[in-house]
C-alpha cells in the first residue's frame, strides 16, 4: 500500500504530466476533506431511463417459464454468457464478465420500486426522490446522501453529468450540472467576474443560488481543464454520450477535487417494438446493452486501483411485461435488476430472491414479482460506502434492509 | 426601479409574514397588481417570444385589451412579409409525407434504389444525390474496406465550370467573395456546380450560401437532413419574426403536449405533416378536434406504436415459430396520462388495456412509405370494452376509439390537467389553484375551446399580479429567441442559431420522451445551463454567433441605457453594480464596449427571466 502522499504523486504525474503538481496540489484539502490520510469515498448513480427489460438482461435461462413468456424474442440459452447456471448475461453485456469473475460486480435481481405505477415520469420521479407514492418531496435521494459535513465543503462535490441538474441529484447540498469539462467556464475573464459579481448578489433565489454553486465549481475546475485527460494505458471509452459522461466522472475522481457522489443515466430502452434483431446481438435493445456495458467497463479499468473507494449502481424505473407483447417487444412492468460494482461490494453473486415466472408468481399475473427494494440496496451503499450514517433523512419512512452487499 | 421595487417586496413580505412561510407569501403575491407598464412588458413576456425594440410602444397605443384580442385571432393578424420571404424556400413544410419521402430519400429508400427495387427520382440534383449515395452503398458492400468517406466521380469536373480563379475563391476566399460567387450560379448551372463540388468543399461552403443554395448543398450531402433543416428553421423564424407570437407561443405548447421525436424511424418524414396539419390549425381550437387530429396522425401512430397494436387474439391459432401479434399499450397509456387525464386523472392499468382495445386497428397505410390513416377492421378487437365506467358496446369498429377521444376530452380531469399545463407556462410553476380551477370551468362549459380557456386565463386578476410577474424562467428556445428579438438581430442562418438552442439543453424537435420539455423553472436552471447562456450571451452581443447578425455597437456605453434597450425595465442593483465595475476596470486598458455590456445584460439573472 502506497502512502497518500505517494499516490498523490503518482497519479499527479499520471493524469497531468511533469509539471503541474503545484495548482493541483491545492486542492488535495478537497480530496481529504476533514478526515487527513483518507480519500473521500464516491458513490456514482446510474440511471437507465425508459424501463430497461431486466428479463433480457439477467436472463433466467433456466426457467423454461421464460421461453413460453417469449417465443420470439427469448434470448436462447446457448447465447448468454453463463453466470450460476440459471442466470446468464445478455450477450451484449460480455464486457461485463471479468468483473463478475473477479467478484467485484453484484447483481441484485427482482428488485425495484414497491410502488404501482407504470409511467415512465412517476416512476422515474419516485426512484430518483428516493420516495415511492410521494410527489411532494422536493430533493432526490443522492443529495441527501451527501454525509453531513463542516467546514470547507467543495463546490464539486455533487455533480450530475448531462445538460440538466439530475432529479436524484437535486436539493439543498450543492449540486452542479456539468455537460463537458472543458466548456464549464466563461470564455471571456472581465465576463466571468462580473456574471460572477451579479449572480453572487442577485435577489433571485432560483439563480442566485446556483448562480454561486457555478462560479465556486468554475474555478475549482479551472486547473483540471487545461490538462488534456488521457484514460489509463488501454482502456478507450467506446463513442457516445454515455461514455463520454462517464469519463467526466472518472476525470473527476482521479483529479482529486472532492468529488462524493456523481450520477449519469443512459436512455433508449423502452422497447415496445421490435427489440431483438435476427439474431440476440442484434437490434435495437443490443445496440444500447453493448454501449451501457462497454462504457462500464472502461470507467472500471480506467479507473484501476482507485475503484476500491468508487462505487457504481445501476437502476432503471420498472421492469418490462414477463411475456411479449405483439409487436416483438415488450410493455411497462415492475421488477427489475440493479447493478453495483466497486468499493467493497461482495460480487460474483445474485442477490434477492427469484420469485419465478409462472402465472401465480407474476405480479398482477404479468410482470416480474419485487421480492427487494431498491432503497435496501441503494440505503446499504449509501451508508457503508459514503458513511452516512442516518439514513432516515435519506429514505424518510423506510428503513432499508440490507442484503450483506458490502463485505 | 420595477425590477427592484418587487425585489423590496419579495423580501418585505417574507419578512412581513414569517410565520406563515414562504408558500403563504408566494400566494399573496398572486393578489399583488401590476402598474400600467408591467402589465404591457407581462403581457410581452408571457404571450410573445420577447419584446422587440419598439413593441412596447406600439402595445402601448393599442391598447392591451385590442391587442389581446388580436393575438387570440391570429388570422386577423397580417403576417410578417419579412417571415414570409424567409420562409418560402423551405419546401417540405408544405409537403405531405409522401412527398416529402421521395424529395429527401432515407438511407433505407437509397439502399432500394441502388438495389434496382425502387426507382431513381427525375430531379437532376436529387439523382446525382442518390446516385452518388447508391454508389457509396455499393462499394460498401462489395468491400467492406471501402472508404465510406469516398465519392464518386462528377459527371461534370469542376474545372469544366469554374476557372482557376473562382476555385481559388471557393477554396480561400472570404466569407463575402464565396457568397457573391456562388449568388452568381442559378437554376441548371447552380445544380451542376454543387454537384461537382468536392464533398469536403459543400460543408464549408454552408456558411457563405443563401437558404436556398444550403439547402442545395445539404441534399446533396444527406437528403434526409434538408427534412429537419426546414423544420428547426421554421420553428426559430417564425419565433422569432411572426407577427402572430401568441399562435407560434401555442404551437410550442401544444407540438411539446403532443411531442413526437424527430428520430424515431417515419416520424422523420411525418413531422412536417404533424405539425402543419394536427397541430398548427387547433392551437386556439377546440381541444377534441386536436386530440383526433394527433391520434389519427401517422406521426403519432408510430411514435407511440399504435398502429401495429392488434386485437389478442389475432394469432391465437397460429402455428409455427412466427411471432404471435397482439396489443400495445403504449398509446393508451400516454393518450391518458400526458395527452388527457394526467396521471392522477382516475384511471386504472384496466382502462389502459380497455384503450388499447379500442384503439386496434387504428394504423398506418405503408408506414415506411409516408402513408396516411387507415383503419384496419380485420385486426381490431370486436367484443364490449369498459373504459373509466362507460360500456363501449361490442362491434363499434373504428367508433370505438372515437368514443374514448370523446369520453377522455369530456372528462373533469382533462379539464384541471389541460388548464393546469397552460397555467404552468403562461402563469408560474405553482399556479392558483383558483386559476386553474376557473379555467378548468370554462373548459367544461365551452367544450374544451381552448380560446375560450386562454381568455377565461388572461382576464383573471392571477395573471397580471405580481406573483406571475417575472415567475417564469426562460426555456433555452425562449432565451435564444427572446434575445435576438431584443438586439433585433438579422438571422442569416437559423439552422446554425439553432445549435445554441441544443446547447443550452433544447434540440428542437428532438425530445425523446412523450412528455415533451419540462414546463418548470427547475429543469432549466443548473451550473451547466447558466454557464451556456452566459457564453452565448456575450458572443450574440459581440456578434460572434454563427448564423445571426447584431448590431450592439450603436448602443451608448450606458448600461442603465442599454437595460432600457434589452431589458425593457430597470436593471437589479447588483447587476448596475457588477456592470458598473466591470467598466471602471476595463476602462484602464481599452474604452467599455457596448457590445460587451449587452452581452452582460442578456447573460443576467434578470432576462433568464419572462
Amino acid at each position: 500500500m502506497t502512502t497518500r502522499r505517494g499516490f498523490m504523486k503518482g497519479s499527479a504525474l499520471a493524469i497531468f504530466g511533469v509539471g503541474a503538481a503545484p495548482a493541483w496540489l491545492s486542492r488535495s484539502v478537497y480530496a481529504s476533506g476533514l478526515t487527513p490520510g483518507k480519500r473521500k469515498k464516491v458513490l456514482v448513480a446510474v440511471f437507465q431511463r425508459g424501463a430497461v427489460d431486466g428479463l433480457n438482461v439477467i436472463v433466467p435461462y433456466g426457467e423454461k417459464r421464460y421461453y413460453d413468456l417469449r417465443p420470439s424474442i427469448g434470448i436462447p440459452a446457448n447465447a448468454v454468457v453463463n453466470l450460476d447456471g440459471f442466470f446468464g448475461l445478455h450477450p451484449s453485456l460480455a464486457p461485463l464478465k471479468p468483473m463478475w469473475d473477479s467478484h467485484s460486480l453484484a447483481i441484485v435481481d427482482a428488485v425495484g420500486s414497491p410502488d404501482p405505477t407504470r409511467s415512465h415520469f412517476d416512476a422515474q420521479d419516485y426512484m430518483e426522490s428516493g420516495t415511492p407514492g410521494l410527489k411532494a418531496t422536493t430533493a432526490g435521494w443522492l443529495n441527501r446522501a451527501l454525509p453531513n459535513e463542516t467546514g470547507k465543503l467543495s463546490p464539486v462535490r455533487a455533480v450530475s453529468v448531462g445538460s440538466n441538474l439530475a432529479r436524484t441529484l437535486r436539493g439543498p447540498n450543492n449540486a452542479i450540472a456539468v455537460g463537458n469539462l472543458n466548456d464549464f467556464q466563461i470564455q471571456n475573464a472581465v465576463g466571468s467576474a462580473t456574471f460572477e459579481s451579479m449572480y453572487e448578489n442577485s435577489l433571485d433565489t432560483t439563480l442566485h443560488g446556483t448562480g454561486r454553486e457555478t462560479f465556486d465549481a468554475v474555478k475549482m475546475l479551472q486547473s483540471i481543464q487545461k490538462q488534456t485527460y488521457t484514460p489509463a494505458a488501454g482502456v478507450e471509452y467506446p463513442k457516445g454520450k454515455f461514455s463520454q459522461s462517464l469519463q467526466q466522472i472518472a476525470r473527476l475522481i482521479k483529479a482529486e477535487v472532492g468529488l462524493e457522489v456523481a450520477f449519469t443515466d443512459i436512455g433508449g430502452w423502452d422497447t415496445h417494438v421490435n427489440q431483438v434483431g435476427g439474431q440476440p446481438v442484434d437490434g435495437q435493445m443490443a445496440n444500447t446493452l453493448k454501449d451501457f456495458a462497454q462504457s462500464l467497463a472502461a470507467f472500471y479499468r480506467d479507473l484501476g486501483d482507485r475503484m476500491s473507494d468508487v462505487t457504481v449502481v445501476t437502476m432503471s424505473e420498472f421492469g418490462r411485461t414477463a411475456h411479449e407483447n405483439g409487436n416483438r417487444g415488450t410493455d411497462h412492468g415492475h421488477a427489475n435488476y440493479m447493478l453495483a460494482f466497486g468499493g467493497a461490494v461482495r460480487g460474483g453473486k445474485i442477490y434477492g430472491e427469484w420469485p419465478g415466472l409462472a402465472e401465480d408468481q407474476l405480479y398482477e399475473g404479468r410482470d416480474l414479482a419485487l421480492t427487494t427494494d431498491f432503497r435496501d440496496v441503494l440505503g446499504e451503499l449509501v451508508a457503508g460506502h459514503l458513511g452516512k450514517r442516518n439514513l432516515g433523512a435519506v429514505f424518510p419512512g423506510y428503513q432499508p434492509k440490507f442484503r450483506n452487499l458490502l463485505g | 426601479m420595477k425590477f427592484r421595487a418587487l425585489a423590496a417586496f419579495l423580501a418585505l413580505a417574507t419578512i412581513a409574514f414569517p410565520a406563515s412561510g414562504p408558500d403563504e407569501a408566494k400566494a399573496k403575491l398572486f393578489h399583488a397588481k401590476l402598474d400600467k407598464d408591467e402589465q404591457i412588458l407581462h403581457a410581452l413576456d408571457r404571450l410573445t417570444f420577447g419584446p422587440r425594440p419598439g413593441d412596447v410602444e406600439q402595445l402601448r397605443a393599442l391598447g392591451l385589451k385590442k391587442w389581446i384580442d388580436l393575438q387570440l385571432h391570429p388570422e386577423s393578424i397580417p403576417e410578417n412579409p419579412v417571415l414570409e420571404e424567409k420562409l418560402k424556400p423551405l419546401a417540405s413544410l408544405d409537403m405531405s409525407a409522401l412527398q416529402v419521402v421521395q424529395h429527401y430519400p432515407s438511407p433505407q429508400l437509397i439502399r432500394s434504389i441502388a438495389m434496382g427495387k425502387e426507382k431513381m427520382p427525375e430531379d437532376p440534383l436529387l439523382r446525382a444525390s442518390v446516385t452518388r449515395l447508391a454508389a457509396r452503398y455499393k462499394a460498401k458492400k462489395d468491400d467492406k474496406n471501402a472508404d465510406p468517406n469516398a465519392d464518386m466521380e462528377p459527371l461534370k469536373p469542376l474545372e469544366e465550370l469554374l476557372d482557376a480563379a473562382q476555385i481559388k475563391t471557393l477554396n480561400s476566399g472570404t466569407l463575402d467573395e464565396k457568397r457573391l460567387l456562388l449568388a452568381s450560379f442559378q437554376g441548371e448551372q447552380l445544380d451542376d456546380l454543387i454537384i461537382a463540388l468536392p464533398p469536403k468543399l459543400r460543408g464549408q461552403l454552408v456558411n457563405a450560401a443563401s437558404t436556398e443554395v444550403r439547402r442545395k448543398l445539404l441534399l446533396m450531402q444527406n437528403p434526409q437532413a434538408v427534412i429537419s433543416y426546414d423544420l428547426v428553421v421554421s420553428k426559430l423564424e417564425r419565433a422569432i419574426y411572426s407577427n402572430r407570437q401568441l399562435a407560434e407561443e401555442l404551437d410550442d405548447f401544444w407540438f411539446n403536449h403532443f411531442n413526437v421525436n424527430y428520430d424515431k424511424g417515419a416520424d422523420r418524414f411525418e413531422i412536417p405533416t404533424y405539425e402543419r396539419e394536427s397541430i398548427r390549425p387547433y392551437v386556439l381550437g377546440r381541444f377534441r378536434d386536436l386530440l383526433e387530429a394527433t391520434a389519427k396522425s401517422p406521426a403519432m401512430l408510430f411514435y407511440l406504436d399504435n398502429f401495429q397494436s392488434v386485437r389478442p387474439d389475432i394469432d391465437a391459432k397460429a402455428k409455427g415459430n412466427r411471432p404471435k401479434r397482439g396489443l400495445n399499450e403504449n398509446y393508451a397509456r400516454e393518450l391518458m396520462e400526458l395527452h388527457t387525464l394526467g396521471v392522477n386523472g382516475g384511471y386504472t392499468q384496466h382502462d389502459v388495456i380497455e384503450v388499447a382495445r379500442c384503439f386496434t386497428g387504428w394504423s398506418i397505410e405503408e408506414p415506411r412509405k409516408g402513408g396516411g390513416f387507415i383503419y384496419k377492421d380485420k385486426v381490431h378487437d370486436k367484443g364490449e370494452k369498459i373504459v373509466l365506467g362507460h360500456v363501449i358496446p361490442a362491434g363499434g369498429g373504428e367508433n370505438d376509439g372515437e368514443r374514448v377521444l370523446d369520453i377522455l376530452a369530456a372528462h373533469p380531469s382533462t379539464a384541471r390537467f389541460i388548464s393546469r399545463q397552460l397555467a404552468q407556462r403562461f402563469v408560474a410553476d405553482n399556479p392558483p389553484p383558483a386559476l386553474v380551477e376557473k379555467m378548468a370551468k370554462t373548459f367544461l362549459e365551452k367544450r374544451g375551446d381552448i380560446r375560450e380557456v386562454m381568455k377565461t386565463m388572461l382576464s383573471q386578476k392571477e395573471f397580471w399580479s405580481q406573483g406571475a410577474y417575472q415567475a417564469k424562467v426562460k426555456t433555452p428556445f425562449e432565451m435564444v429567441a427572446s434575445s435576438v428579438r431584443a438586439l433585433n438581430g438579422d438571422v442569416t442562418d437559423a439552422f446554425a442559431l439553432s445549435n445554441q438552442v441544443s446547447n443550452l439543453g433544447e434540440p428542437l424537435y428532438r425530445k425523446l420522451e412523450p412528455t415533451g420539455y419540462s414546463n418548470l423553472n427547475a429543469e432549466w436552471v443548473n451550473s451547466a445551463a447558466l454557464l451556456g447562456r452566459m457564453n452565448f450571451a456575450l458572443a450574440l452581443a459581440q456578434n460572434k454567433v454563427a448564423g445571426v447578425k447584431v448590431d450592439a455597437a450603436r448602443f451608448s456605453t450606458d448600461p442603465k441605457e442599454i437595460a432600457r434597450i434589452l431589458l425593457f425595465r430597470d436593471l437589479s442593483v447588483p447587476t448596475q453594480t457588477a456592470i458598473a465595475k466591470a467598466l471602471d476596470e476595463q476602462q484602464k486598458d481599452k474604452a467599455p464596449s457596448p457590445a460587451m455590456v449587452a452581452g452582460l445584460v442578456i447573460g443576467s439573472p434578470e432576462f433568464q427571466r419572462r
